[in-house]
């Protein structure tokens, strides 16, 4: 069993690095994450919403609904874990 | 060498998220499954905000001054602040699924005394 | 079940030390704005200051601080004021979360009213986060038996 793990797990590890081959290279100006959207959000991002922290500004301001559905994602479990486990003691 | 030099991050990443999978489908014990997922999740991230780097850049914070002088900000000079804001959901719901699961499992081991997979299974037989 | 082992020297440093902790989560609530920080980080950092009490001392110790009644309710707080504050944009004539809306009700211009309710919404992912962390912790540490229903 535990060979068949390892033979899956080297398998799997050789095929990624054989896809790592197409990848931008470490710290490219120009790779295709930094290129689109990314430009407009630090520059316009002070002027705008007046935050020095781009990380933030992003995260609360231009991206707060996904900010709203993750709170809601660490709420509910709490909730799992409220609704799996409370039992009163007897 | 070159190719060495600009490619060895994502295979120190690739040998961290190999490690967990081995210890998600290789070990018996439901605890170190878990640990094994955790692992794996933690690689995942360190390899998004990998794509951010920019070479001789700082972090996504602008020089603000006293009074809020402004001045025009480049973007060149400053790393890819979305990987970063993509990754602090990620690890949000890593701990989410992490506390859900050690749930299940404190469940799993009220039911049947044991937490090792293959007496699990023969236990329901 | 965790188990009751008293040592001086823990006690003593956590008594101490956690008002300090709890001074620093705010800080980085609060200066979320200008350097790394937010509200996730300084929730999960007020949260430990808690987690800290419960290794140090007894469960019943940190049971009696923050009962779990207390933090059911902090748990929805924080969403209840992120979803407010979006609320009120809304209200006040723009689109959900918009804040800049919120400049006609604050003697603020546009911009600077994002920057108010970008401190909003994060002081409320904070309490939100706060209390999860708390909670889950000790629905794991005491195996789910407390003392009183959620009535």
């Amino acid at each position: 069993m535990k060979l068949l793990a390892l033979f899956a797990v080297c398998a799997t590890g050789v095929l990624l690095i054989y896809g790592t081959v197409d990848m931008p290279d470490w710290g490219d100006p120009h790779s295709p994450a930094s290129v689109h959207v990314s430009p407009r959000y630090i520059e316009k991002a002070m002027e705008e919403t007046a935050v020095p922290n781009i990380v933030t500004a992003v995260l609360a301001d231009y991206r707060g609904y996904d900010t709203l559905g993750e709170t809601v994602v660490i709420f509910t479990a709490a909730m799992a874990c409220i609704l799996l486990m409370r039992r009163r003691r007897k | 060498m070159e190719f060495i030099l600009t490619k060895y991050h994502y295979w120190i990443y690739i040998i961290l998220m190999m490690i967990g999978f081995y210890a998600m489908i290789g070990k018996r014990n439901l605890v170190k499954k878990l640990v094994g997922m955790n692992i794996f999740q933690t690689a995942i991230i360190l390899y998004f905000i990998s794509t951010g780097a920019k070479r001789g850049a700082t972090i996504p914070i602008v020089d603000h001054g006293q009074g809020g002088a402004m001045h025009a900000v480049n973007a060149a000079y400053y790393v890819n602040p979305l990987p970063h804001v993509l990754m602090l959901t990620a690890i949000v719901v890593m701990v989410s699924t992490f506390g859900v699961a050690l749930a299940l499992i404190i469940m799993v081991y009220r039911r049947y005394k044991t937490l090792e997979e293959d007496e699990i299974l023969e236990l329901r037989k | 079940m965790i188990s009751y082992l008293e040592d001086v020297i823990l006690q003593t440093v956590c008594r101490i030390l956690i008002p300090f902790i709890q001074v620093y989560g705010l800080y980085v609530i609060a200066h979320g704005h200008h350097s790394p920080g937010g509200g996730f980080q300084g929730g999960v950092i007020l949260g430990a200051s808690f987690i800290l009490l419960c290794v140090a001392y007894d469960i019943n110790e940190a049971k009696r601080r923050m009962t779990e009644k207390v933090d059911t309710v902090f748990c929805s707080l924080g969403l209840i004021i992120y979803s407010g504050i979006g609320l009120i944009c809304l209200v006040l004539g723009g689109s959900y979360l918009n804040y800049s809306r919120l400049g006609q009700v604050l003697p603020v211009n546009p911009v600077d009213a994002r920057s108010i309710g970008i401190l909003g919404i994060e002081i409320g992912v904070g309490i939100t986060v706060m209390a999860v962390m708390i909670s889950i912790f000790l629905d794991l540490a005491s195996r789910g038996e407390h003392e009183e229903g959620l009535e």
